[in-house]
């Protein structure tokens, strides 16, 4: 999931061949695309790294809000439900590590990255999951707005990106359709339920929406990223995309969105929202969710906690490779 | 009388597989790595499937309308006749994966065994359970003999789970009147006769491992009348908070 178009770094002036850079430009815009082997610009590279590994972080990070709910799931069902859909996000996880991989950088330079706090990951999942319907609404709506996000990037010019993408799309498709089946389920039941849908969307709506990105006129970084076509569609334009699919969705489960004033332009089509709280955006990305510290504290932990069974792992497989060179 | 032995034993079998697939699930992000958190799921999936036919076919042969999940979230721990090798806590690691290891290495050869059940229900639900069962051990009994002869800190750890764990492995034995009744029709598995099957595994493992099998010593027993160690009520509770919460709500 969760392509947060956050922080794409703007080109940096270094200095390339200019034949190069033509020739270059030249297969992206005859849609070709670049795989790990192929010449490209350093800040090409640069990019892709920093998006691809904040991917990352981000299935891997987003794995703790859902993982929340393991024990407590209501049925066994949906425990088997929820479990599957955290292991897809751990192997996606796996398989964008593996694309970033390819540009150059090591997957423990990547998450030494994520522990000291250097990389950053989508700023939603620095909310808590705080009632059982969370979890579908964190499918339906999370997963939902990912799945704007990504559907374009199956398309990306980095070849290994754009086929993880495409399966990642797969299953993230299943995991929203997931979702929202828990919150139809919990709608058709108790009023205590229907209350836990409403809390859930009420808390998750506007940080979903928040999940492409800064509005477009304060977004300065997607050029680069538009002519490299890493990115197909602004920030606005994404998000403009989710809010007119989701909105029919909520009619149909029957609970409100918190915007007072979302309205559907007959003219265009589309319907017109209210302005996230940009304040509390830029306050979560620089560390002061709710949840940030914690995400960060449990992820070191687990990392410094398996430290010895990592180390055991390769110091077993360093006997191994001595007896059989000896051998 | 088989009607109510065959349901006690089913709830027995969907008990181990509901626990130990709760004591997974607690994994669930934090373990070591990646790649591992995957496979401690996966175990746990397994096992949630496993618990899920066997409730439902005990709720079945009990007639009493109660589903799978009537079964797994509303009787108290009295109630439950999990082994209590499962509901051993995850202290670290290792302890986790010698519960898995000592639990898997009688499950695989016990399934094999059921797949020639005269139930037609468990020798179906065993064909399927013995592939699983088997990808359990081969990851646990890969990571105890990694641990084993790993560092010297990754070999004190999975000795002390050894150590630890070991007086619970007598409860997998165990042949009380339900059993033998049930081995008696050609229904249930006679656990002794796969002893030797259990002993032959866990010895080449922890040779390998470099790990010495203890001696034999006391063995606890209790899990199959319901009379557990304390950490049950702390795995039911989370478990069973929401349909204990909400006994009306379907989820």
């Amino acid at each position: 999931m969760y392509t947060q178009a956050l922080n794409n770094p703007a080109v940096e002036a270094g200095v390339e061949d200019e034949e190069k850079l033509a020739a270059f430009q030249a297969r992206i815009d005859r849609e070709e695309k670049i795989e790990p082997n192929d010449w490209m610009p350093a800040a090409y590279r640069k990019t892709l790294v920093r998006q691809i590994s904040q991917h990352a972080h981000s299935e891997v990070v987003g794995m703790l809000p859902e993982g929340n709910w393991v024990t407590r799931a209501p049925s066994l069902k949906r425990k088997a439900i929820l479990l599957a859909k955290i292991q897809d996000e751990g192997g996606h996880g796996l398989y964008l590590y593996s694309a970033a991989e390819t540009l150059g950088v090591s997957r423990e330079e990547l998450v030494d990255q994520l522990l000291t706090g250097k990389a950053k990951y989508s700023s939603i999942f620095n909310y808590p999951t705080l009632n059982w319907a969370d979890v579908g609404a964190v499918g339906w709506l999370v997963d939902g707005a990912a799945i704007m996000n990504q559907i374009p990037l199956c398309r990306c010019s980095f070849g290994p990106y754009s086929r993880a993408m495409i399966r990642i799309c797969k299953e993230e498709s299943f995991h929203q359709r997931q979702g929202y089946d828990l919150l139809v389920a919990m709608m058709k039941g108790t009023a205590e339920q229907q209350e836990m849908v409403q809390d859930a969307v009420n808390r998750l709506w506007w940080p979903a929406l928040m999940m492409f990105g800064p509005s477009d006129k304060d977004s300065k970084h997607s050029a680069a990223s538009m002519k490299w076509k890493i990115k197909r569609f602004t920030n606005d334009e994404l998000r403009q995309k989710f809010v007119d699919a989701t909105v029919p969705q909520a009619k149909v489960l029957g609970i409100s969105l918190p915007d007072i004033d979302l309205k559907l332009n007959e003219e265009t089509g589309h319907w017109e929202h209210g302005e996230p709280d940009w304040d509390e955006f830029y306050n979560t990305i620089q560390g002061n969710g709710i949840c940030n510290k914690q995400r960060m504290k449990d992820r070191i932990k687990a990392h410094e906690d398996g430290a010895w069974v990592r180390e055991a792992a390769q110091a077993y497989a360093a006997k191994q490779a001595a007896k059989k060179s000896a051998a | 009388m088989t009607d109510t032995a065959l349901f006690t034993y089913c709830m027995r079998l969907a008990d181990d597989s509901a626990i130990l697939s709760q004591r997974l699930g607690e994994w669930c992000g934090h373990a070591s790595h990646l790649e591992e958190d995957i496979a401690l799921t996966n175990i746990a999936l397994d096992l949630i499937g496993h618990a899920r036919e066997l409730y439902t076919y005990a709720g079945q042969i009990e007639g009493k309308g109660r589903d799978e999940d009537a079964l797994c979230f509303h009787r108290v721990e009295r109630e439950f006749n999990n082994l209590l090798l499962v509901e051993q806590p995850n202290d670290d690691f290792a302890y986790a994966i010698m519960r898995q290891f000592l639990f898997s290495a009688f499950m695989h050869p016990f399934w094999e065994a059921m797949m020639n059940s005269k139930d037609e229900q468990l020798a179906g639900l065993a064909a399927k359970a013995e592939k699983e069962a088997a990808y359990h051990l081969r990851h646990s009994a890969e990571w105890v003999i990694r641990l084993g002869d790993g560092t010297e800190e990754s070999h004190n750890r999975i000795s002390d789970a050894l150590e630890f764990l070991w007086m619970y492995t007598g409860e997998m034995f165990e042949c009380d009147e339900v059993v033998s009744s049930l081995v008696a029709k050609e229904v249930a598995v006679d656990p002794m006769s796969i002893k030797h099957l259990w002993d032959e595994t866990v010895n080449t493992v922890l040779a390998r491992a470099n790990l010495e099998r203890p001696t034999e010593s006391w063995m606890q027993t209790g899990g199959r009348k319901g009379e557990h160690s304390e950490h049950l009520g702390h795995i039911l509770s989370p478990m069973q908070y929401l349909q204990r919460s909400f006994p009306q709500a379907q989820w």
